[in-house]
């Protein structure tokens, strides 16, 4: 990510987020939308929203950390920031310079299969956002220089250590993927990289990297808030078209990733608390499961009645906090718990309860009530992913995903579908198929020295 | 899959129709190079037309502020009163924020279980905090469950129950989180960087959530007085901002909150000014092995009623609070020390403080904080009539950003609310912006940003960086160990 003012970044991103999006059954769920492709390739989609006199342009370039090699891990992310430093018709500093005057603004982030821009600018000020967007895609190695790359790199070098050596239990995501994912696996490698990787990026992996990925053949752009579709047409095809087409774009894939037994890690760290990480690998997303273990997550760790929080944290009170999340990404997702121990309580006591709770969930499907307790709460994220158009997880970002991983760009009302049409016993077999206590991940992150509370196998 | 229709229909119709202007007929995109020799010229700026406020009142007096949107089916109502952590006894930091998690713990004839159901159950978000000047209650909930969530809102605002043994299930959470800040290096500047500003004898030198010892005193009554108190209609405020009609929500919130009656005299004194610190003082928390010192530069700066606020937002603009200002351009993109530098004014309703901030590398500390010390001194001297132009567009002009979402909308009357700013506060605040002239802006750079009279705090690995530090000269060195700041009561075993 380029930066957060004020904010510290999420840790969240070394495992692909999942965006969910908006709806309702009173008014239509639908996100209306123009699409078109330019003869270069680049797809264009167009959405009207007249709420702010604001325009949200989103670029979702299909490349992420998945395609980067072992030894320049960390790159995809460190070109995100050389993104911002000028272009062939833009000097360094005037594409925040420009914006700013103008009252937009602008961010970036980079995941395992894309990475996205977003600029946010008063409506009067779109031609602008679309002249800046289109000259860094089609004239940024003109501007490119191994100064600009090496203070980028020293940037990059201290958004890892804020976001992930110098943050307590930071580590332990950049050991998730390594350990879930097999070393040929394009998930294997934190998308933040490695110190030694991101030193040996060299100025000609950039210009490589350009022609490769950033070619308009491998991009979407939204241009979704306060416009006239045929006006932010003309205008898309006037600042895009001569943006020439990158090299062909090979198909990527992936191994498969199994896990065949049980690993058990500890890590020591800068912590006054013992915490549990169990991971396991799950449904890719949209695949079936997916949904249910979405569904499940909540069931788990969703509000004061959901079924870890109840016993560990309001019941036992041997627990701080627990959250589980699926984590989807195209070409590999995983599922994973985390719990902080209080005071005095270790980490193989927390595992116990958490097996036990399992363990219940896999012999009985949850009541119906808590289904639906968790679908209502999954169906009022999508209305509020809806109340914002540009930015982070906003509605231009949520049509560039659905594109991208669903195959069209108003994919809203099938999304929730996925999740109401399901019965308490997808859930519960769900459950039973990849939450395996043979094929799992257990991480324990303990204090410095006290690996005694780490969680123990059993005997 | 109908839902796709609308959609089809639009791009046909825009298929058929010629691209006015350029000759970019679809199909035939111009293939011209369009001229990129300087930017786009921009048009001219379109208003942002928010729907009025209407201001209406329940009838025990309660002000109830509606904004009608209808795009989403969602609906944010927000309780705000008038206390919070600045209305706290100085020996009982943390009562305002404690007495206001509390509320949904259990009220009217529901216990904290069954107000989590049965939000969940409605896919409501329901929470209840205290910041320093004001508490809320909030909800957001889809529309056609308002009906079932406003009871529910109205018990956790007007009647909560505190039960015994939800207060200790809470303490024990709030006394963890507070051992948790020890591992945080933000969270450790921040308490430092609060207590070397205002010292123990001032409200805003702890923490709105009070320390570990306050916490553990705080008892049942406290909270129960300090919620009878503070909580009344005469210093409230309900907000509603989404798509709902204005009668019909009045006619909601009259059921369950037009018996609410105040119980309390209301709250105590204010926060008295600061004094303003005298010099410049250094103080280093030691963390062993930290890969970054987190910095903390200020001083104590103007409440938010100073005149001055307009300019100084501008100014802070300039000086940390956009990418490009001059502690960002320095820091992150000239030196990559950082990933970030910033700097800011947190207005409160006593004098809040002027924070200038970063986390760097470690061994790059003292280069950091030279840097630093070199803009607030540039930022007194020299500040363009172009800079000027540039930070109020920019701040203006993305103003309509913070009014997009019901409860960006709802923030902002609450601010409006809790501040009592005029009733077109958001109306004229882009030419109240506009209305900031260069020679306002170096005033106040010069009156508020005086680097000879500033607290310093670096959280980070003493052994590498003091010798550094202290060969900068910035003033005395003092230390404080973690334990100095948090307690010593609980140091793990």
């Amino acid at each position: 990510m380029k930066v957060r003012l004020g904010l510290l970044p999420l840790i969240a991103a070394a495992l692909l987020a999942s965006a969910p999006a908006g709806a309702q059954e009173t008014k239509k769920l639908a996100v209306p939308y123009v699409q078109f492709t330019l003869p270069n390739g680049l797809d264009v989609i167009l959405h009207e929203d007249h709420r702010v006199p604001m325009v949200a342009v989103s670029a979702w370039y299909h490349v992420g950390s998945a395609r980067e090699k072992p030894g320049r891990t960390g790159f995809a992310h460190l070109f995100e920031h050389i993104m911002f430093e000028g272009s062939g018709h833009v000097a360094e500093g005037n594409f925040d310079n420009w914006l700013e005057a103008a009252g937009g603004d602008n961010n970036g982030s980079t995941d395992n299969d894309r990475t996205n821009y977003w600029e946010t600018v008063p409506s009067n000020a779109l031609e602008l956002a679309l002249f800046l967007e289109s000259d860094r895609m089609g004239y940024l190695l003109d501007a490119m220089s191994p100064e600009k790359v090496n203070i980028q790199r020293d940037v990059v070098k201290n958004e890892r250590r804020q976001s992930y050596e110098n943050r307590p239990y930071g580590m332990a995501f950049l050991k998730l993927p390594e350990e879930l994912f097999p070393p040929s696996h394009p998930y294997h490698w934190p998308v933040i990289g490695s110190m030694e990787d991101l030193t040996s990026a060299s100025y000609e992996d950039v210009v490589q990297f350009f022609k490769s990925w950033y070619g308009p053949n491998n991009t979407s752009l939204v241009v979704a808030g306060d416009i006239d579709p045929r006006e932010a047409r003309r205008l898309v095809e006037k600042w895009f078209s001569d943006v020439p087409r990158g090299a062909a774009v090979p198909p990527i894939a992936a191994p498969p990733a199994v896990l065949t037994s049980e690993k058990r890690l500890t890590l020591e760290d800068h912590v006054q608390l013992p915490r549990l990480y169990l991971a396991w690998l799950s449904p890719v997303a949209f695949a079936p499961g997916d949904e249910a273990m979405t569904v499940l997550s909540r069931v788990l760790a969703s509000g004061k009645n959901s079924r870890l929080y109840k016993r560990l944290v309001y019941d036992l009170q041997i627990a701080q906090d627990v959250s589980a999340s699926q984590n989807s990404g195209p070409l590999g997702s995983t599922f994973l718990l985390i719990v902080t121990a209080r005071e005095g309580h270790g980490l193989s006591e927390i595992e116990k309860v958490v097996v036990e709770e399992l363990a219940k969930v896999k012999r009985d499907p949850p009541a119906a009530r808590e289904l639906e307790r968790a679908v209502n709460q999954i169906e009022s994220a999508f209305y509020n992913g809806l109340e914002r158009v540009g930015g982070f997880g906003g509605v231009a970002d949520q049509l560039n995903a659905y594109e991208l991983y669903a195959g069209r760009p108003d994919y809203f009302a099938e999304d929730l579908a996925r999740y109401t049409s399901l019965d308490p016993r997808d859930v519960q077999a769900a459950a039973n198929r990849y939450l395996r206590d043979d094929a799992r991940l257990v991480l324990s992150v303990v204090p410095q020295g006290k690996k005694a509370l780490a969680a123990e196998k059993k005997p | 899959m109908r839902r796709g229709l609308p959609a089809v229909a639009l791009a046909l119709l825009v298929f058929a129709l010629p691209a006015s202007g350029q000759k970019a007929a679809p199909g035939k995109p111009d293939r011209s190079k369009p001229d990129r020799s300087k930017p786009p010229a921009l048009g001219p700026v379109r208003p942002l037309k928010l729907p009025p406020v209407l201001e209406l009142r329940l009838s025990n007096g309660l002000p109830v502020f509606v904004v009608e949107r209808h795009e989403v089916p969602v609906v944010q109502v927000d309780a705000v009163v008038r206390a919070g952590a600045g209305n706290d006894p100085l020996e009982k930091p943390g009562l305002a924020s404690l007495t206001a998690d509390m509320l949904d713990e259990g009220a009217g004839s529901r216990g904290t279980l069954e107000i989590s159901d049965e939000t969940d159950f409605l896919g409501a978000d329901l929470s209840a905090e205290a910041g320093w000047d004001s508490a809320a209650v909030a909800l957001h909930v889809p529309v056609k469950r308002l009906d079932k969530a406003l009871p529910i809102f109205a018990d956790v605002l007007v009647r909560p129950t505190f039960p015994a043994s939800e207060i200790e299930r809470v303490r024990k959470d709030r006394l963890t989180e507070l051992l948790q800040w020890r591992d945080e290096p933000a969270a450790i500047a921040s308490v430092a960087f609060a207590r070397a500003l205002y010292g123990p004898g001032h409200r805003y030198g702890t923490a709105t959530v009070g320390t570990e010892s306050s916490v553990r005193a705080l008892s049942r009554s406290d909270l129960t007085a300090f919620h009878a108190r503070t909580f009344r209609p005469e210093d409230a405020a309900i907000v509603v901002v989404g798509d709902v009609g204005a009668d019909s929500v009045r006619g909601e919130l009259e059921k369950v909150l037009g018996g609410w009656k105040a119980s309390g005299p209301g709250a105590a004194a204010e926060v008295p000014a600061a004094p303003q610190v005298p010099g410049r003082e250094v103080w280093i928390v030691d963390r062993p092995g930290a890969a970054q010192s987190e910095i903390r530069i200020g001083r104590i700066g103007p409440p938010r009623s100073t005149p001055d606020y307009f300019a100084l937002t501008v100014m802070n603009t300039i000086l940390g609070g956009s990418f490009t200002s001059r502690l960002m351009q320095n820091l992150r993109e000239q030196h990559g020390y950082a990933y970030g530098a910033r700097s800011r004014f947190d207005f409160r309703l006593s004098s809040g403080p002027f924070v200038a901030a970063a986390a760097v590398q470690t061994d790059k500390t003292a280069p950091a904080l030279t840097e630093f010390f070199k803009e607030l001194e540039a930022i007194r001297k020299t500040i363009t009539d172009a800079e000027v132009a540039k930070a109020k567009n920019y701040v203006a002009l993305s103003f309509p950003a913070s009014l997009e979402t019901t409860g960006d909308i709802a923030s902002r009357l609450a601010e409006q609310f809790v501040y009592r700013l005029p009733n077109d506060w958001i109306q004229t605040y882009v030419s109240r912006i506009g209305a900031v002239t260069t020679a306002d802006v170096r005033r106040v750079a010069s009156e508020y940003v005086d680097p000879g009279k500033v607290a310093v705090v670096v959280v980070g690995d003493r052994g590498k960086i003091e010798s550094e530090v202290k060969a900068l000269n910035l003033g005395p060195i003092k230390t404080w160990s973690v334990d100095d700041l948090f307690g010593v009561e609980k140091k793990s075993k």
